[in-house]
């Protein structure tokens, strides 16, 4: 299979000039100068204290910093080259779904008649972005298989939030007050610090050795106090739950509902849905599954879909299709606002182009490829570093050191910082808690054979120096722009602004 | 068909031999076909090529009416028409903050993590709290967040609101109150300002108050502080950090909380979102602060670096005993925030706040000679006032949008009805705000134009 090409995910050919700090803005600043261009209005000028009481205004002038435009571009440029992306190279960060992102989808989003409308305008003067918007929820409710949606949360975990508080409000209309939310013990730590926050009691059940939900153990945790369970399908470590339609049962029966944790919703779309497996509620990472750019971690958007029993609690305002147009509409018994507009719109819109661009098969094809991808990965590296469980993975898959460690005392963290002197981001390191020097890999579908085999050489190459160079290993990395930073140093002295700062 | 999988039909091939498999669809064979979809069983369009799609979306941006095209922004509630200089634009826009996430390795994430180090610099410095952290979605969640941190810190749960809060973060409050059990108690406005003395609890674990409120009201802080302090509870400033350029600071009001929404500094109106969670206390509170914060330490060479850190407050380590669920923040909004202050500088923050100020009080001053306007309240405001029409704010604004003015936000699409911010009937109110980027020229004809509409 392998050409010759070159792997184009590698970054190992950055051009950087040398090693040094780069200054803060703050210690750039020198008071006087200034880069800020503003309108010639023509209004007469009045002083603040003809406007403001006196007692209102700050008599210690707030300094920012004063840059020249020219200083200001070449301060946040040094920054940029300071910073791995995607765009640089692979990033199979597991779990966060580090694929490319489209340009054109920026490019979408970014259209003035798009980004310049407020969100207070009456729905007459929007009427497109209602579209859009009824749209997207249309074409999320078809890829899960669910009756509606909304599309305010802003992040996944804003999502997962929303989704119990919709479970909660359903109880509560049955006129039931359920204590109990079930919760697997490989789940990403947002779902229990979510149950807490919608009032709910987390109860966590084991996964087996094959690294699913033990049914026996759920089926002995369930009852009647029990609002439903959290799930990620695939899960975190990267395997199906093979026995959902059991696990769905079991739970319904209870009189629960089943929560789709939609973080790993790329393995599946167009495969499978979540509503066909027996879900109620389903929050989507656009961010991930439909590649709207990370941000250096945000703005997200976390849209949650409910089976048609839900559809009525819903958070309002949503747009809504009437006749020829569209409107706003709150549904009857919704839980009320989660967000302080209509959601993350800007994210919403370009995750609907990358919907519109691959279509029905196109999205079947994201999810196949990025479980070649991670399979062939899998298999590539079995000799080098096992894989926590040994069968077939969906997007991700879950690698161990925990041998290297024991022979050579080097660590999964040291294995992902030496891959990042490779040219490559380093995996997911330590998660899920249940395996033992986890190193988490999803490569996405947008890798090529030749990237993926370049990765497979590097880590060859540091799991062979583990043996005979463990202290260089300690060491990693050399590369960047900067070695391994002092953790415990930022958190026993915190210094978090440039003014806690002694310089 | 168009994509972005780089993978020829013969690398397909090869990489399914190496894995003794004979399909794709062979990869799912491990799922019950029960709950297998046949192919495109999503029912979804068949995908298209970009200029295809761009043609649909064509359809989208053409119905809307968006500033950048001959409408004459006046609407604010939280979210203003600033100038936004192209080179914030570039600057924000590079893919190396675009496209990376968290900065889980700092070695190779120096550039998010000092863009944020710069960002809780100068959001500690608007808010006059020494702790800012790297943001939260937005003000609105900022708040849930504060609240939360305050029940955590008091161990009550009763939460004291000015109803001069804007109604949409109130609403959501109240939203996320059925999940973690708080009492909110809405106070309300007497002539635009908080009336706190109907307030009838014993104790609570926040007193918010915004500065200046929805309305544009200046509150009396010194009023809301001693109703924080007499109800031992925490202090919350909902602050305008635009205003805050040449306000008081939340912390010289004696805050120990601070929240904002950051879209003035460099984000677009972009329809609600994303914008930007603005997050800062006072040093006792920083370890039940919600979300990441980063700060400064060594490297192993003694270079100065960067690095999310206390981070065994976070749901990812602390789980269910989290101090909040925020994973994702708001990096890039932040950034861009960051980025518009450097470009903005002391004096620059100061000329928008001062414009701002300026063109509301001229516009005021105008529109309160026309037959059939009035002030809602006597009371002083900074850059947004609520007027009271002789006719519906909903029917004006219509009317207003034909001569390519927004006229501003009908009051009752925000409350959804009567509110304690409010005496009398809501659906009368406009609130009306003035940026720096309105010119005299448009002010006169916005009063032209209102007193037509208002007859």
């Amino acid at each position: 299979m392998m050409t010759t090409a070159q792997p184009g995910g590698r970054a190992a050919s950055i051009p950087l000039m040398g090693h040094e700090v780069e200054p803060t803005m703050f210690e750039l600043s020198v008071r006087g100068r200034s880069a800020a261009q503003l309108r010639t209005t023509g209004i007469a000028p009045r002083s603040l204290e003809s406007m403001v009481p006196l007692s209102h205004l700050n008599t210690e002038p707030l300094v920012t910093a004063d840059l020249a435009e020219r200083d200001l571009v070449g301060h946040v440029t040094r920054l940029t080259h300071r910073q791995f992306s995607v765009d640089l190279g692979a990033y199979p960060l597991g779990s966060c779904t580090m694929k490319y992102n489209p340009k054109f989808c920026d490019a979408i989003a970014a259209d003035p008649d798009l980004a310049t409308v407020h969100p207070g305008a009456p729905a007459l003067m929007t009427q497109g972005w209602l579209e859009l918007l009824v749209t997207l929820e249309e074409r999320l409710c078809a890829i899960t298989g669910m009756a509606a949606a909304t599309l305010q949360p802003a992040a996944g975990a804003a999502g997962e939030l929303t989704g119990l508080l919709l479970m909660r409000a359903f109880h509560h209309a049955n006129g039931e007050d359920r204590r109990r939310v079930i919760i697997p013990d490989s789940s990403h730590g947002t779902n229990p610090a979510s149950v807490t926050l919608g009032g709910y009691e987390v109860t966590t059940v084991p996964s087996n050795d094959r690294g699913l939900v033990d049914l026996d153990a759920l089926r002995s945790a369930l009852g009647p106090d029990v609002a439903g369970i959290m799930l990620t399908n695939p899960n975190t470590v990267g395997l199906f739950e093979e026995q959902i339609t059991e696990i769905a049962a079991a739970v319904h029966d209870v009189g629960g509902l089943l929560y789709y944790d939609g973080a790993n919703l790329n393995a599946i779309v167009g495969v499978v849905r979540p509503g066909d497996m027996g879900f109620d509620i389903v929050h989507m990472n656009l961010h991930k599954t439909f590649a709207t750019p990370h941000g250096g971690g945000g703005p997200g958007a976390g849209p949650v879909a409910v089976s048609s029993r839900l559809a009525q609690f819903l958070p309002g305002p949503r747009a809504q299709r009437v006749a020829d147009h569209f409107e706003w509409a709150t549904p009857s018994d919704s839980i009320g606002r989660v967000h302080g507009w209509h959601g993350n719109a800007m994210v919403l819109a370009r995750a609907l182009a990358y919907i519109e661009v691959h279509g029905a098969e196109g999205l079947e094809r994201v999810a196949q490829h990025a479980v070649l991808n991670a399979n062939w990965l899998r298999r590539r590296l079995a000799a080098t570093l096992p894989a926590a469980y040994d069968r077939p993975c969906m997007h991700e898959c879950v690698l161990t050191a925990s041998s290297l460690k024991s022979a050579f005392g080097v660590r999964g963290l040291d294995v992902a910082k030496a891959l990042m002197d490779e040219g490559f981001h380093a995996p997911t390191v330590y998660f899920p808690l249940i395996v033992d020097e986890a190193l988490m890999f999803e490569p996405t579908e947008t890798e090529s054979p030749q990237t993926l085999e370049a990765l497979a050489v590097a880590l060859e190459g540091i799991v062979a120096r583990a043996a005979t160079d463990p202290e260089g290993l300690h060491a990693a990395p050399q590369h960047t722009p900067v070695s391994r930073v002092d953790e415990a140093l930022a958190a026993r002295h915190l210094i978090a602004t440039e003014d806690a700062a002694v310089r | 068909m168009a994509d972005y999988l780089p993978h020829t039909t013969d690398e397909v091939e090869a990489m399914l031999g190496f894995l003794g498999l004979d399909s794709l669809e062979d990869l799912f064979a491990h799922i019950p076909s029960a709950v297998r979809l046949a192919s495109g069983g999503t029912g979804l369009p068949a995908g298209r090529s970009e200029p295809d799609v761009a043609a649909e979306f064509a359809q989208f941006t053409s119905s809307n009416r968006a500033v950048s095209n001959r409408l004459v922004c006046y609407a604010g509630g939280g979210a203003y028409d600033h100038e936004v200089p192209q080179v914030v634009k570039s600057l924000a826009s590079r893919s190396e903050f675009v496209t990376a996430y968290t900065p889980y390795q700092p070695e190779v994430a120096q550039g998010v993590l000092q863009a944020l180090f710069e960002y809780q610099t100068l959001v500690s410095r608007l808010s006059g709290l020494p702790i800012a952290n790297a943001s939260l979605y937005d003000g609105a969640t900022a708040l849930v967040e504060a609240l939360n941190l305050a029940a955590g810190s008091t161990g009550r749960s009763t939460m004291v609101v000015s109803s001069g809060v804007h109604p949409h973060w109130r609403a959501v409050v109240r939203t996320f109150a059925r999940g973690t059990g708080h009492r909110v108690v809405e106070v309300p406005l007497v002539d635009g300002v908080t009336d706190w003395t109907g307030v009838d609890v014993e104790s609570a674990a926040a007193v918010v108050v915004a500065y200046p409120n929805y309305l544009g009201v200046l509150e009396d802080m010194e009023a809301a502080r001693a109703r924080a302090t007499g109800l031992e509870a925490l202090f919350v400033v909902a602050g305008d950090p635009v205003a805050a350029g040449v306000l008081r600071t939340a912390g010289q009001w004696g805050a120990d909380v601070y929240v904002g929404e950051g879209q003035p500094f460099g984000t677009a109106l972009s329809f609600g979102g994303p914008y930007l969670g603005l997050f800062a206390v006072a040093t006792e509170h920083v370890r039940r602060l919600p979300g990441r914060i980063v700060g400064e330490t060594l490297d192993t060479n003694g270079r100065r670096s960067f690095v999310t850190t206390l981070r065994a407050r976070e749901q990812d380590i602390r789980r269910e005993k989290a101090t909040s669920n925020v994973c994702t923040n708001q990096t890039l909004m932040a950034v861009t925030a960051a980025i518009q202050l450097g470009w903005l500088g002391t004096d620059g923050l100061r000329r928008v706040a001062t414009a701002c100020a300026t063109g509301a009080h001229a516009l005021f001053d105008a529109l309160t000679t026309v037959d059939g306007v009035e002030a809602l309240v006597d009371a002083p405001f900074f850059r947004e006032f609520a007027i009271r029409l002789a006719r519906p704010a909903d029917e004006v604004i219509a009317a207003m949008a034909d001569d390519g003015i927004l006229a501003g936000l009908s009051v009752s699409s925000l409350t959804g009805g009567i509110d304690p911010s409010i005496t009398g009937d809501p659906s009368t109110v406009l609130l009306v705000t003035v940026t720096e980027r309105r010119t005299q020229r448009e002010l006169d004809a916005y009063v032209d134009s209102l007193r037509k509409a208002v007859r």
